[in-house]
């Protein structure tokens, strides 16, 4: 099939970018979106001309980085998926697609469709995480008795692969689908309730220092979120922010 | 409590947003309540409605109650216009193409301008009926009481000013639409059991309340003198 791509290009930082429109031909469907753009690339290599830079790593839906925002959604039509895992076959021959970048003033366009994401990075490094003493009298987390629901809620929320899809999609930028499921992700777990308290008001102050907007509840982010984190992790972070904010010292 | 606990962060910017919001629809209920007697257009009727207008300026708990709401409205608009003021800054390049429709109601990314419609609206309301009993220079009627009833029948005897009426609870049909659910979420409240049902009872506000206050001005329009 034919396609004309709508991509945006920047060559910097601080450059101010614009859509530049490239027809591909030769498109099977049963390729990846990232596939496609590859060719696109090969081509434009091949005509002296500078590549499209996009991020990807696993491309099996793992790692995050095929942050794409694809005719108006973050990974693209199709739900529960990333953009290494769209297929072609959702569009048509003769079909014009858009391609730009996450939008979101806490992730800088680092050139045309990559941008830098250590703001995640430092919601993480703020609180994320579990203090373990590691002299050598470490418990086996078998050993721990966890409710079946508690883990499997935790384990959804740690199904999060931080690909900020749902910063892209959401009105507001807001980071708070991924904030939550980090949050969630321990204080359901008995090794991650001691510091609950302190790890949701270092990770939500971290967020918002970052510059991420205020959630409004559109839900937006549960939708596109390819690993179909629920908003009652946000709710779940509401409780815990509420609950630490009134009773801290 | 630190500065964090008023306005200090995101989360605790939606807490103040999701209490003033729903105290504000508690108050939709009993002013509706009141309000409804306008219905009733006899004598007897326009009498007992400025009556209750009466109690309603003088009594000193209603009084109390409602400095709470003038600070409510405030605190909410201020802070919902904070929200989207920052919202608006969090992406300052724009799509080139947005799929909106794809993952969320248009009342949801839009409550800022529909809370400002109604913040206009209650400018407007309180002008013509909130202004005039309290300082304007209207009549009395037999027993007594400032003749608020006849104020708000000669508005409501205007084609234009009946149809703003019914465009603005549209607008806060559309604002509790998303607002009233979402006060819940905001607040933490979210479980299997509770949620489908504060949606359906949000729904059903969103839309029964609008509805009736809309009837209102309608009414009058069409058994006016
Ligand atoms: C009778 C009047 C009003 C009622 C009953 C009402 C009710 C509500 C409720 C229940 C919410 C949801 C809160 C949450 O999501 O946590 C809300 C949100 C909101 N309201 Fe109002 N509201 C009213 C008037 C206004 C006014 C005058 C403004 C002025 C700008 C306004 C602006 C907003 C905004 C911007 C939000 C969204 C905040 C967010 O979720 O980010 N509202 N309202
Ligand atoms: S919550 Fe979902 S959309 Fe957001 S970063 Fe995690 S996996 Fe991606
Ligand atoms: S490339 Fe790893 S998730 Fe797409």
């Amino acid at each position: 099939m034919k396609l004309k791509l709508k991509i945006w290009r920047q060559n910097g930082p601080s450059d101010k970018g614009r859509m530049e429109t490239y027809p591909v031909n030769d498109v099977s469907e049963d390729m990846s979106f990232l596939e496609m753009l590859d060719v696109l690339n090969d081509q434009l290599v091949r005509d002296g001309k500078d590549p499209i830079a996009f991020d990807h790593d696993c491309r099996e839906g793992i790692c995050g980085a095929c942050s794409l925002f694809i005719n108006g959604e973050a990974h693209g039509p199709g739900r529960g998926i990333t953009t290494c895992q769209l297929h072609m076959r959702k569009f048509k021959d003769g079909d014009t697609i858009y391609v730009e970048p996450w939008r979101s003033a806490a992730f800088p366009v680092i050139k045309d469709l990559a941008t830098n994401r250590g703001a995640f990075d430092r919601i993480q490094a703020a609180g994320g995480f579990v203090s373990v003493n590691t002299s050598g009298n470490l418990v086996d987390g078998n050993a721990v008795p966890i409710p079946k629901d508690d883990a499997d809620k935790a384990f959804d929320a740690a199904t999060c692969i931080g690909c900020g899809a749902c910063v892209a999609t959401c009105p507001n930028g807001s980071a708070m689908l991924f904030t939550a499921a980090k949050v969630s992700q321990l204080s359901l777990l008995p090794q991650g309730k001691p510091e609950r308290k302190r790890r949701a008001l270092a990770m939500v102050e971290q967020m918002d220092k970052e510059g991420f907007g205020n959630c409004s509840n559109t839900g937006a982010c549960e939708v596109e979120c390819p690993k179909n984190i629920s908003l009652e992790h946000i709710a779940r972070l509401n409780r815990e922010y509420l609950a630490a904010t009134v009773t801290k010292e | 409590m630190s500065r964090s606990a008023i306005l200090g962060s995101s989360l605790t910017k939606k807490y103040w947003m999701a209490l003033t919001g729903l105290f504000l629809c508690l108050f939709l209920i009993a002013h509706l309540a009141g309000n409804l007697q306008l219905l009733d257009m006899s004598p007897e009727g326009q009498l007992k409605f400025n009556a209750y207008a009466k109690f309603m300026t003088t009594f000193p708990l209603v009084k109390a109650a409602s400095y709470l709401l003038y600070f409510s409205i405030l605190f909410h608009a201020f802070d919902g216009i904070l929200i989207a003021i920052q919202n608006r800054k969090a992406r300052p390049v724009r799509y080139a193409k947005e799929n909106a429709g794809a993952n969320r109601s248009w009342a949801s990314s839009n409550m800022a301008l529909l809370g400002t419609l109604v913040l206009v609206f209650l400018v407007i309301h309180m002008k013509h009926f909130w202004f005039e009993m309290h300082w304007g220079d209207i009549g009395t009627d037999a027993d007594g009481n400032k003749d608020l009833y006849t104020v708000v029948a000669a508005a409501f005897g205007q084609s234009w000013y009946v149809a703003l009426y019914v465009v603005m609870m549209a607008v806060l049909a559309f604002h509790l639409l998303h607002g009233f659910q979402s006060a819940f979420q905001s607040l933490g409240i979210n479980h299997p059991r509770y949620t489908p049902m504060i949606k359906n009872v949000g729904v059903f506000f969103a839309v029964v309340v609008p509805v009736l206050f809309a009837l209102i001005p309608v009414w009058m329009f069409v058994h006016r003198a």
